[in-house]
């Protein structure tokens, strides 16, 4: 039988603001713990919450560049369960009045092709605090640091079908949120987490399947792996006479499996209720517009522009604009060297291979946007050919001097001096008599060996150009 | 001088008649003296008491005059008070010292008063009789084997054996007016949001609010004007223009129009009550305001539905006690689920554990709508019979309690005890101010009125309770047992 998965994501952003949601500590990773904890983030009998309205706007704003509806009276409710790193005995979210409704993210596959993928809501919310299991003498330690920080939870409609589609989607709202800069959005520190929802059901049946939940997944490939694996898991159970069972199942990416977590651990009745100690919050068009004014160019957007106004091609303009830091490089690159296809090139090509080869995020290159203008345009000036400057380009990997002072002290100037290619190409012409010949006899293609010979013999330096057309008129 | 108002202590200070450390003295020689019997205070901090005292002394050497400067009063132990144990009447917050103080706190340290200590009250403000503390209960200076009113009875018991000057309580179903009621002093509860709940440790947040208990409307009125104000810190703080609550005590009231509503001049009234409170009517006929019946249709469901919304919300803001990082924690415990089990179970008393259960079960999948959500719209009945009403009239009367205080032990049946507040319950879940007033003596035991002016309208209702006051003595009227040393 073929079957068809259907697979809906539950993604955390950690907010970018100053402070946490509900209190004034500021939020900052990696402090020492319960460093970054006041009295309210102790739950401090007595102590109420107030709304932090940057977390407001960001929501805002990121329900705006989704298309989403705003919602105008959005109402904080309480999600009632115990765990000692859940201070106040409950979490304070928002239930049936989110700050963003329904709205949709155009996702950009692998093969060129789009897909419109629905998101149900986004609402605003508090993290709990982090429970440490090691390095207690069988206690636990608990770090509150994180407790009450500011999260917007995004859900998406049951409508993707894959995991390629997942993780496609996932990237989109990296891209977002990061282009809006409301979040950092660093799954592997926990600013991005990502709950997968899964079901399969025969190809072209319209009832969905039971679903089952996957937590504890921290990187883009283990979303890959992981939904593949449950939708494998599920096939072989149903194929082998079984049932699916409807539970939260923890991934664990080291085996590649997932196992279910102990019903204690979410099995909850959760009497939300709304919080009383906060109003509901209204906001008018006024406040809409103004966020919306705040809006940056977004990534489709970005990329409609890249294709206009510097005649990239879909599939690169895609590339470039897939994160803003790269958009941002590529663009300061373009302006600065005049040449947005040599600018392309670059970025996608070698300086795009360097990262993926040390793993480094653009943000690390020892190569910044300005060093990598002035190599181009030595290319485009003709100093140096295009085959040099990828000999610059590792050299300025190692040595932070400036790209003229790499090339003077490496001696890889290009060499354009008539008289010196005339040198050289007279050396060819004498070596090579039967190439020369063929030539002459209209054998054409024998030029490019002989440019290659003179090439070879400058050590690359000369002028290809200029080799090129003086050749052909030595040997008219 | 420990027998005086506010307002007359205020110009003694003034004269030099006597200085805040003599008058500080008298109140905690009193505490001294008749705590051990009445167990209004669970908490007297003598030292920084004499020492703030001196402080005002100092000030007021130096020409400061402020209205509260040097008056001594008690906080209800429901305020987190900075360095100071606040116990909420609880096991479970035995040993909790707060390490900041509650707004009202600071409103009246910034005033100048004086703290003498913490009162007694029923556990986390729940009961209407103060037996339910687990510091023991509070007894009634008018009859030491009667209850004082709950849950803010400590304070009540407090200012009525004039152990101080004066004291806050909370009111979230009648907290302030029934205590204040049975021992014969004045007890106002502001409206909802007047006054910050920051620092207040929560019963049931939407109801819940603080508010003086006092000898005197006037004294309310100072109080008042310490402790109201929008506060950054709570959002349900009301962003509404404090005025000076003393400035119209002294208005006319001809022409006043009161309701009575029928409901609450009907059976279950006892009759000696009904006489004090159809007698200070007619004090008020000879102001010169009318009397008008009204209806409150709904009122019948208020204390139904007060009893699925407190308890809900309390539910909620009792999970923070969870032995995890303050107060009580049970012995060894084995796991986590041990630990939460007992220490909330051995922490918490038994009216407290009712209300978590009941709140609990009003909240669970498949009852909230039935409850919770009924609860809510009944909620909205109640405020729109009130509104209704406050078109005709300008302020509503009644009696605050069915009956005087009841002998302690008398009431084992918890609904008997919820329906104490049956009078007082709808202003809480309307959110409207209201106030308790002493009117009469039956059987010697105090009787209160109890009056409720529409939102905001606080300086209203004061000026209503002052023109009463300036025209009757009741509210000088003290317990005989404890007049020593006056």
């Amino acid at each position: 039988m073929e079957w068809e998965a259907v697979i809906g994501l539950e993604v955390h952003v950690s907010l970018s603001t100053q402070s946490k949601l509900f209190s004034g500590t500021a939020s900052i990773f990696g402090a020492d713990p319960n460093t970054e904890a006041n009295i309210f983030d102790l739950a401090m009998p007595g102590t109420l919450p107030v709304l932090n309205e940057e977390a407001l706007r960001m929501a805002v704003k990121f329900g705006l560049s989704i298309d989403a509806e705003i919602g105008k009276r959005s109402v904080f409710d309480r999600k009632n369960y115990f765990y000692p790193d859940l201070p106040k005995g409950y979490q304070v979210t928002q239930l049936d009045f989110p700050t963003v409704g329904k709205g949709s993210l155009t996702i950009n596959l692998e093969d060129g092709s789009e897909r419109v993928i629905g998101v149900t809501r986004a609402h605003i919310e508090e993290n709990a605090g982090k429970s440490l299991h090691e390095d207690f003498h069988g206690m636990s330690g608990i770090d509150l640091n994180r407790s009450g920080e500011p999260l917007l939870e995004i859900v998406s409609e049951p409508e993707i079908r894959n995991a390629t589609e997942a993780v496609a989607y996932l990237k989109k709202l990296h891209a977002i949120v990061r282009y809006l800069d409301i979040s950092d959005a660093i799954m592997a520190q926990g600013s991005m987490r990502c709950d997968v929802n899964v079901s399969i059901r025969p190809k072209g049946e319209t009832e969905l399947g039971t679903r089952t939940e996957l937590k504890n997944i921290n990187s883009f490939r283990f979303v890959e792996k992981a939904i593949n694996s449950e939708i494998q898991r599920q096939q072989d159970l149903l194929e082998d006479g079984g049932k699916v069972v409807q539970e939260t199942r923890r991934y664990d990416a080291e085996r590649d499996t997932s196992s279910p977590m102990r019903s204690k651990e979410f099995a909850n009745d959760y009497r939300y209720f709304p919080e009383p100690d906060l109003l509901p919050v209204e906001i008018d068009d006024t406040y809409i517009e103004a966020v919306r004014a705040t809006l940056p160019e977004l990534p489709d957007a970005r990329k409609a522009r890249f294709v206009s106004e510097y005649s990239l091609s879909d599939y690169d303009a895609g590339v470039l604009t897939a994160s803003r830091e790269m958009a941002e490089y590529f663009e300061a690159v373009a302006k600065a060297s005049g040449d947005a296809k040599l600018a392309a090139n670059w970025v996608t090509g070698d300086l795009q291979a360097l990262l993926n080869k040390n793993n480094w995020e653009l943000t690390q290159s020892p190569i910044q946007a300005d060093r990598l203008s002035v190599l181009i345009k030595r290319i485009i000036d003709n100093t140096i050919s295009g085959k040099i400057a990828k000999t610059v380009f590792d050299a300025m990997l190692e040595d932070s001097a400036s790209v003229d002072e790499i090339i003077t002290a490496k001696g890889l100037k290009q060499v354009t001096d008539n008289g010196a290619i005339e040198s050289l190409v007279d050396e060819v012409i004498a070596n090579n008599p039967e190439q020369v010949q063929q030539f002459r006899d209209g054998k054409e293609q024998v030029l490019g060996y002989l440019v290659g010979q003179a090439m070879k013999l400058s050590q690359g330096k000369a002028n290809p150009g200029q080799v090129n057309q003086m050749l052909r008129e030595k040997m008219k | 001088m420990i027998e005086k108002t506010v307002a007359e202590l205020y110009s003694a200070l003034n004269s030099g008649e006597i200085s805040s450390v003599e008058l500080t003295q008298a109140y905690l020689d009193r505490i001294n003296r008749y705590n051990e019997t009445l167990n209004a205070f669970i908490t007297v901090s003598d030292e920084s008491a004499l020492s703030k005292a001196k402080q005002a002394d100092a000030l007021r050497a130096k020409g400061d005059s402020s209205p509260l400067l040097g008056i001594p009063l008690a906080h209800k132990d429901i305020f987190c008070t900075e360095g100071v144990k606040t116990t909420c009447g609880s096991k479970i917050l035995h040993n909790f010292i707060s390490p900041y103080d509650a707004t009202v706190v600071t409103r009246f340290n910034d005033a100048g008063a004086v703290m003498l200590g913490k009162t007694n009250m029923d556990e986390f403000a729940m009961g209407s009789s103060n037996e339910t503390s687990y510091f023991g209960p509070v007894r009634n200076p008018w009859d030491t084997e009667r209850v004082p009113g709950g849950s803010s009875g400590g304070s009540a018991a407090a200012v009525a054996a004039d152990l101080c000057a004066m004291a806050t309580g909370t009111d979230t179903g009648g907290s302030i007016r029934q205590p204040a009621a049975f021992c014969g002093v004045t007890g106002f509860k502001p409206s909802y949001g007047r006054i910050s709940r920051w620092g207040m440790i929560a019963f049931a947040s939407s109801l819940d609010q603080a508010g003086p208990i006092c000898k005197s409307a006037e004294d309310a009125a100072l109080m008042l004007n310490a402790m109201a104000g929008l506060d950054t810190k709570d959002s349900t703080s009301a962003d509404v223009d404090v005025e000076d609550y003393t400035a119209g005590l002294d208005n006319s009231l001809e022409g006043l129009r009161i309701g009575l509503p029928r409901q609450h001049f009907a059976e279950g009234l006892s009759a000696d009550v009904e006489q004090a409170v159809r007698d200070a009517l007619r004090v008020y006929e000879k102001l010169g305001a009318e009397l008008v019946d009204i209806d409150l249709p709904n009122n019948h469901l208020s204390v139904s539905a007060y009893y699925v919304v407190a308890p809900a919300e309390a539910s909620a803001n009792l999970s923070r006690f969870d032995g995890v990082r303050y107060g009580y924690r049970c012995e060894d415990p084995v796991d986590l689920e041990d630990m939460y089990k007992r220490t909330r179970s051995e922490g918490f008393g038994e009216e407290v554990k009712r209300r978590i259960m009941v709140g609990t079960y009003a909240l669970s999948a498949g009852f909230y709508d039935a409850y919770y959500r009924k609860a809510q719209k009944i909620r909205r009945l109640i405020k729109n019979d009130f509104d209704a009403a406050f078109k005709d009239v300008d302020i509503i009367i009644g009696p605050t309690s069915p009956h005087t205080a009841f002998k302690l032990g008398a009431k084992t049946d918890p609904v008997a005890m919820y329906l104490e507040d049956i009078y007082t319950i709808a202003v809480n879940l309307a959110g409207l101010p209201g106030m308790s007033v002493p009117v009469g003596l039956a059987d010697g035991l105090p009787v209160g009125m109890h009056m409720v002016a529409s939102d905001f309208a606080e300086a209203k209702l004061l000026n209503v309770a002052h023109q009463f006051q300036k025209n009757t003595d009741w509210h000088r009227q003290r317990a005989t047992a404890f007049t020593e040393g006056q």
